[in-house]
C-alpha cells in the first residue's frame, strides 16, 4: 500500500486504463457500439506501443541509455509468436485439405506441404533450424521472452563492459538494429526475407470467433500487459534501485565511485526492457496481421525515442501519453482523413507533409519543452524542476532521491 | 534377252547425257552439277558435302562462288540446269555471268532462271567454309573478320588454314592474334597429343576468358559407378563419396539406375498414385487405407500389389542402401589422355593463382574507392563530433542535399563538365548555409545534451527527407557524369576501375590535403583544435567557441554536400540517398575515433576493405556482407571502445 501511496500516478493510471478499456469494449462493434473492428485493433496496437514506450522510458528516461534498438526487440517478439501462428494455421489448412485425399497423409508429407506453403515465396520448402519449436505454442511463448532477452543480455554485456556510453552506445545499438533487419531481409534468413510473416490475425483453432470479438480480446490482453508492465516499471524505478538508475543517468562516474556496480544495473534494466518490448511485440503483431523486416529498421526505434520524448521522459505516464498521442495522430494524418489546407498557390496534403510536421515539432519539443506533454501535469500541479540545462544535479542537492528533483 | 539389251542401251543413254555435258563444262560448273540436287534443294542437312567439296576443290573460283552463294547471287538456268553468278540490272531482268571467267552469258527474264536462296543456317555454314580463304585475303578487314569468326565458332578445319596463314601475315597485331588462336585451336582439335600438351603449356598464367573456356572442357568429367575398382583405361579424376558435397544418395542411386546397375525406384508421386489407383474395398494390397499414414505401411501395401503383378516392382529403401554400399563412384575425364588432363590442370592452376592475385588487386581497388566514398561521407561527421561532441543525424540529408544540388544544376546547365564544376562549389555553399542555419537555430541550444541533439537532428533529418520527397518525387533522379569520366581504366581482363571511382578517390585525397592544411596551417584550424581540446580554456584565451562551432559545423556540412555530388555521380539520386550512407558514416567515425581526420581515414579504409572482403565470400549477397560487417564492428568496439585513434586527456571528455 505504501508503494501506491508514494506513487499516486500508478492507481490513477491503472484506473484510467480500466475505464478506457471498458469504454472501448462497450462501444466496440462486437458489443453493438459504433467503433469499427479496425479501430479497436488500432487502439489495441496503441496499447502495445505504449508498453514498449514504457520500456523505452525505463531505459532512456530513467537510466539515460538512449537505446535505438528496442524496436528490434519488439519485432523479435513479434517474429517469435508469428512463427507459431503461421505454422499452426498453415498446418491446420494443410491437414484439412489433405483429409480429403484418397489415402491418409504421412507426418512427413504434412511437414513437407506446410514447409512448401510457408517457404514457397522464398523458393524453398525446407524448415530452417530456427523453426524447430514452431509447432509448440508454449516453446514459442518462451522464445518471445528468451530471444530478445538473450540478445539484449549478450549485446548489453559486450557494450557496457567496454564502457561504451552516450551517443556511442546509441550508434552501436542502431548498428545492431540495422544488422538484424538487414539479416532478416535476406531470403535465406529462414524468416521469409522481406515477405515477412503474414496472416497472423487468424488465430489457429479460433476460426469460429469473429474478428470483432477477437479484437476486443486482444484489447483486454494488451491492456492487461500494459497495466502489469506499468506496475513493474513503477516498482523498479521507485525505492533505492530507482535512485541508483537516476544516479547513473545524471552522473555515471559518481555512482560507480560510490561503489555501485553500474554495469550490472544497466545490464539488468536493458535486458528487462528488452523482454518487455518482446512481449509488447508478441501482442502487437497478431493484431497487425503482418510483420516484415522493415518494421524493425533503425528508424522505428528512433520513432520510439521520439514518442517518449514528446510524451515526456522520466515519467512513466509520459511515455504512454507520447506513444498513444503520436501514433494515433500519425494514423489520423497518414490515413488521409486530415483535411488538406489550400494556401492558394499550394495545397498542403497531410499525407505528404505530416512527416515534416512531426520532425519539426519534435525539434521544437526538444528545445522548448524537454518535459514533453507530461510536463503539462507538472504545470497543473504547479511542480517545478530545477533548470539544469543538462548539467549535473550535483551532490549538494541531496544524495538519495526516490523521485525526480523538485525545486 | 532383248529386254536386257534394251535396258542396257537405255542405261548407257541416261549416263551419256550428263557425261557429254561435263566434257564441255568448266571444273567448277562440273563440281556444282555433281551436287546440283543438294544445292538446289537447300536443306541444311544435305548441303554440307556440297559446301565442303567446293571449298576443298582448290579451284580459284571457289571463294567467289561461295561468296556469291552466301550473298544469294547464284542463279540456275532453267533450260540446261547450269549455275551462274547473276545480277539484276533492272527489275525482272537477270544478267548471268560465267562462274570462273566472270564473262557475261546473257540476259534472261525472271521465269528463265532460278535464284538460289540459302537460309541463314546454310549461310553460316558457307561463312565457316569461307574462313580459310579470308585468312589469306589481302584485305586486312577481311582477315580480321575471319579471325573473329573463328573466335566465335571454331571448327577443326580452321586449324590447318590458320597455320598456313600465319607465316604470310604481315600485320603484327593480327599475327599475334593468329598465333594465339592457332594455339587455342590446337588444344581443341589437334589429334597429336604432344602438340596439344605443348599448346596447353603455352597459356600458363594467361588471364583471358577464352583460354579458360578452352581448357575447362578438357577437364570435364562424367561420374561412373562400379562394383570393382576403376577400369585401367579410365583417365581417373578421383573417387566420390556418396553424401559428400552435393552428391546426395538419391543422385547416386539415379546414377546406378542410369547405368543399368540397379532397379529403378519410382518417384514418390507415382508411388502414391499407384496406391490410390489400387484401392479396393477400402484396402490397398490388403492394408486398410486408414493405416496408410506411414512410409512402412505404404511400402508393405505396394509390395503386396507388386507381388500380385498389379504394379511394376520398385526398389525398396533397403535395396537402395545395399546398392549404394556395394558400389564405388568415380569421376572420369572425358579426355582419354592423362598427360593432356595433367597439363590442363597444371596450366589452369597457374592461371588460377595469377587470377587470384589479380582479383585481389581488383578488389583492393574497389575497396579503396569504397573507402574514399565513406571517407568523404564521414569526414564532416568526424569533425563536428570531435569539435562539438554533437552527432548530426541529418548529416546524411546534407549528402542528399548536395546530390540534389548537382541534379538541379545539371538541369540548368546542359554541359556536363561545366555543370559538375559549378555543382561542386554550389553544393558546398548550399549545405554550408544549411549547416550554419541548423547550428544557430537548433544545436546551439542543446550543448551539453548530446542525446537530445541526436534526436533533434533526427527530427530535422526526417523533415528534410520528406521535403526532398515532396519536391523531387520518389523516383530516382540521374546525375550524369561528364563524358570524360565514362568508361573504365582496364589493366587486364580482371583488373579494371571506372574513371568515376578514380575521380572520387582523387577528390577524397584532395579533401584530405585541404583539411590537413586547414587544421595545421591556418588560424581557423588552430582555433578548431583549441576548442576541440578544451573549450573553456580556448574561450578564456580569446577564441570565440560559438563562432568556431558554427563555422566548423558549416564546414563539415559543406563537405557532406560535396560528397553528395560525388556519390550522386555513380549512384542514383533519391531522397533516401543520405540514409543509405549515414550508418556507414557513423561506423567509420566510431571505428576510426572522433575528432581526428586520420581516424576518419583509417576507419573508412577499414570499413571499405572489410565490406569488399566479406563480399568476396558471398558476392551475391551484399545484405549479408553488411550484416557481418556491423557485427564485426560491434566486436571491434570491444577492444578499442574509442576507435583506432582515440583522443587522450581532457579532450577525450572523461
Amino acid at each position: 500500500m505504501s508503494f501506491l501511496r508514494r506513487n499516486p500516478s500508478v492507481p490513477v493510471f491503472l484506473g484510467l486504463l480500466l475505464v478506457f478499456t471498458l469504454t472501448v469494449t462497450l462501444m466496440s462493434e462486437a458489443y453493438g457500439g459504433g467503433l469499427s473492428t479496425s479501430f479497436v485493433k488500432t487502439l489495441g496496437k496503441t496499447l502495445c506501443l505504449a508498453l514498449v514506450a514504457v520500456a523505452m522510458d525505463l531505459v532512456w528516461g530513467y537510466t539515460g541509455i538512449l537505446s535505438l534498438g528496442h524496436f528490434a526487440f519488439f519485432g523479435l517478439g513479434g517474429y517469435m509468436i508469428g512463427m507459431w501462428l503461421m505454422y499452426a494455421r498453415t498446418e491446420a489448412i494443410v491437414v484439412s485439405s489433405m483429409a480429403n485425399a484418397e489415402i491418409p497423409a504421412t507426418p512427413q508429407e504434412i511437414t513437407d506441404a506446410v514447409g512448401a506453403q510457408i517457404f514457397g515465396v522464398v523458393g524453398s520448402s525446407d524448415f530452417p533450424a530456427i523453426w524447430l519449436f514452431a509447432d509448440s505454442l508454449a516453446m514459442q511463448l518462451v522464445l518471445v521472452v528468451a530471444v530478445p532477452g538473450l540478445l539484449a543480455l549478450v549485446f548489453g554485456w559486450l557494450a557496457f563492459r567496454s564502457r561504451v556510453t552516450g551517443v556511442y552506445l546509441s550508434i552501436l545499438t542502431q548498428a545492431m538494429t540495422l544488422a538484424l533487419s538487414l539479416y532478416l531481409f535476406q531470403n535465406n534468413s529462414g524468416l521469409r526475407g522481406n515477405n515477412g510473416l503474414s496472416g497472423l490475425q487468424n488465430l489457429p483453432g479460433a476460426d469460429a470467433i469473429p474478428q470483432s470479438v477477437m479484437s476486443v480480446w486482444f484489447l483486454w490482453t494488451s491492456a492487461l500487459a500494459l497495466g502489469l508492465g506499468y506496475l513493474l516499471a513503477a516498482f523498479v524505478v521507485s525505492g533505492k534501485f530507482g535512485s541508483v538508475l537516476r544516479g547513473i543517468r545524471d552522473n555515471e562516474a559518481r555512482v560507480r565511485f560510490l561503489g555501485y556496480p553500474v554495469e550490472r544495473y544497466k545490464l539488468f534494466i536493458f535486458t528487462l526492457t528488452a523482454v518487455m518490448a518482446g512481449i509488447a511485440g508478441a501482442l502487437y503483431y497478431p493484431q497487425a496481421g503482418i510483420i516484415n523486416p522493415a518494421e524493425i529498421a533503425p528508424i522505428a526505434s528512433i520513432y520510439l525515442a521520439v514518442w517518449v520524448a514528446i510524451g515526456g521522459r522520466g515519467r512513466l505516464y509520459g511515455a504512454v501519453i507520447g506513444a498513444g498521442f503520436v501514433s494515433l495522430v500519425s494514423t489520423w494524418f497518414t490515413g488521409g482523413r486530415a483535411p488538406d489546407i489550400d494556401l492558394g498557390f499550394y495545397t498542403i496534403k497531410w499525407v505528404d507533409w505530416w512527416t515534416v510536421l512531426l520532425g519539426l515539432s519534435f525539434v521544437c519539443v526538444t528545445i522548448f519543452a524537454p518535459k514533453g506533454i507530461g510536463g503539462l501535469v507538472d504545470l497543473a500541479l504547479s511542480r517545478r524542476a530545477p533548470d539544469r540545462h543538462g548539467a549535473d544535479l550535483g551532490p549538494d542537492l541531496g544524495s538519495l532521491r526516490e523521485k525526480e528533483a523538485e525545486e | 534377252m532383248l529386254r536386257f539389251l534394251l535396258a542396257a542401251v537405255l542405261f548407257c543413254a541416261s549416263l551419256a547425257a550428263p557425261l557429254r555435258a561435263q566434257e564441255t563444262l568448266s571444273p567448277m560448273q562440273a563440281l556444282m552439277q555433281a551436287h546440283a540436287a543438294e544445292i538446289t534443294k537447300g536443306s541444311r542437312k544435305g548441303i554440307e558435302p556440297a559446301i565442303t567439296a567446293i571449298a576443298g576443290s582448290g579451284l580459284p573460283a571457289a571463294e567467289t562462288v561461295l561468296e556469291a552463294w552466301q550473298a544469294k547471287e547464284i542463279y540456275r538456268r532453267k533450260d540446261d540446269g547450269l549455275f551462274f553468278r547473276g545480277e539484276e540490272p533492272e527489275k525482272g531482268l537477270f544478267r548471268l555471268h560465267d562462274l570462273e571467267s566472270g564473262a557475261a552469258v546473257g540476259d534472261y527474264p525472271k521465269d528463265a532462271v532460278d535464284q538460289l536462296k540459302p537460309n541463314s543456317g546454310i549461310r553460316a555454314m558457307i561463312a565457316a567454309a569461307l574462313v580459310p580463304f579470308q585468312l589469306q585475303s589481302p584485305d586486312r578487314v577481311k582477315r580480321e573478320n575471319a579471325l573473329q569468326a573463328i573466335q566465335r565458332d571454331a571448327e577443326a578445319s580452321h586449324l590447318a588454314a590458320l597455320r598456313a596463314s600465319i607465316d604470310s601475315e604481315t600485320d603484327a597485331g593480327l599475327k599475334a592474334l593468329k598465333i594465339r588462336l592457332e594455339r587455342l585451336l590446337t588444344i581443341r582439335f589437334d589429334p597429336d597429343e604432344a602438340a596439344r600438351i605443348d599448346a596447353i603449356g603455352y597459356f600458363s598464367g594467361d588471364l583471358s576468358v577464352d583460354v579458360r573456356a578452352s581448357l575447362n572442357p578438357l577437364l570435364a568429367t562424367r561420374r561412373l559407378a562400379t562394383t570393382e575398382g576403376p577400369a585401367p583405361e579410365w583417365n581417373l579424376a578421383g573417387e566420390v563419396e556418396v553424401g559428400a558435397g552435393d552428391f546426395s544418395p538419391a543422385q547416386a542411386y539415379a546414377l546406378l539406375v542410369g547405368q543399368g546397375l540397379a532397379r529403378p525406384r519410382i518417384s514418390p508421386a507415382e508411388f502414391r498414385a499407384a496406391l490410390i489407383a489400387h484401392i479396393a474395398d477400402g484396402k490397398v494390397g490388403g492394408v486398410p487405407v486408414a493405416e496408410l499414414d506411414s512410409e512402412a505401411a505404404r511400402e508393405r501395401a505396394y509390395a503386396a500389389l507388386a507381388d500380385q503383378g498389379l504394379v511394376p516392382a520398385t526398389a525398396t529403401a533397403a535395396e537402395l542402401a545395399q546398392a549404394l554400399d556395394s558400389h564405388r563412384f568415380f569421376d572420369v575425364y572425358a579426355e582419354p589422355a592423362p598427360a593432356v588432363t595433367d597439363a590442363a590442370r597444371a596450366t589452369l592452376h597457374s592461371i588460377e593463382t595469377k587470377l587470384a592475385l589479380n582479383q585481389f588487386a581488383d578488389l583492393s581497388l574497389d575497396a579503396l574507392s569504397l573507402a574514399s566514398i565513406y571517407f568523404l561521407a564521414a569526414i564532416g561527421l568526424a569533425i563536428t563530433f570531435g569539435v562539438m561532441g554533437v552527432i548530426n543525424m541529418a548529416h546524411g540529408e546534407f549528402i542528399m542535399m548536395g546530390a540534389y544540388t548537382g541534379y538541379v544544376v545539371q538541369t540548368l546547365i546542359p554541359n556536363y563538365t561545366v555543370s559538375i564544376l559549378v555543382a561542386l562549389p554550389l553544393a558546398f555553399a548550399v549545405t554550408f548555409a544549411a549547416g550554419v542555419a541548423m547550428e544557430r537555430l537548433v544545436i546551439r541550444w542543446l550543448y551539453n545534451r548530446p542525446l537530445e541533439t541526436l534526436l533533434a537532428t533526427f527530427g530535422i533529418s526526417i523533415a528534410l527527407q520528406q521535403i526532398a520527397k515532396n519536391i523531387f518525387g520518389t523516383q530516382a533522379r540521374p546525375l550524369t557524369s561528364p563524358g570524360w569520366l565514362d568508361g573504365a581504366l582496364v589493366l587486364n581482363d580482371v583488373v579494371a576501375i571506372s574513371y568515376i571511382r578514380i575521380a572520387i578517390f582523387v577528390l577524397a585525397l584532395f579533401f584530405l590535403g585541404l583539411f590537413l592544411f586547414l587544421m595545421k596551417r591556418t588560424r581557423f584550424g588552430l582555433d578548431i583544435r583549441a576548442v576541440t581540446q578544451n573549450p573553456a580554456m580556448a574561450a578564456s584565451m580569446g577564441i570565440n567557441p560559438d563562432r568556431v562551432n558554427m563555422l566548423t559545423f558549416g564546414l563539415g556540412s559543406g563537405i557532406a554536400g560535396i560528397a553528395g555530388v560525388a556519390i550522386g555521380l555513380y549512384a542514383k539520386v533519391t531522397s533516401e540517398l543520405g540514409s543509405d550512407y549515414i550508418v556507414q558514416s557513423f561506423m567509420t567515425v566510431v571505428v576510426g575515433g572522433v575528432g581526428n581526420i586520420w581516424g576518419a581515414l583509417f576507419g573508412a579504409t577499414m570499413i571499405g576493405f572489410l565490406q569488399k572482403g566479406i563480399e568476396v565470400f558471398n558476392p551475391s549477397n551484399t545484405l549479408a556482407a553488411q550484416t557481418y560487417m556491423i557485427i564485426f564492428i560491434i566486436i571491434f568496439i570491444q577492444f578499442r571502445p574509442r576507435g583506432i585513434i582515440a583522443l587522450k586527456g581532457r579532450a577525450a571528455g572523461d
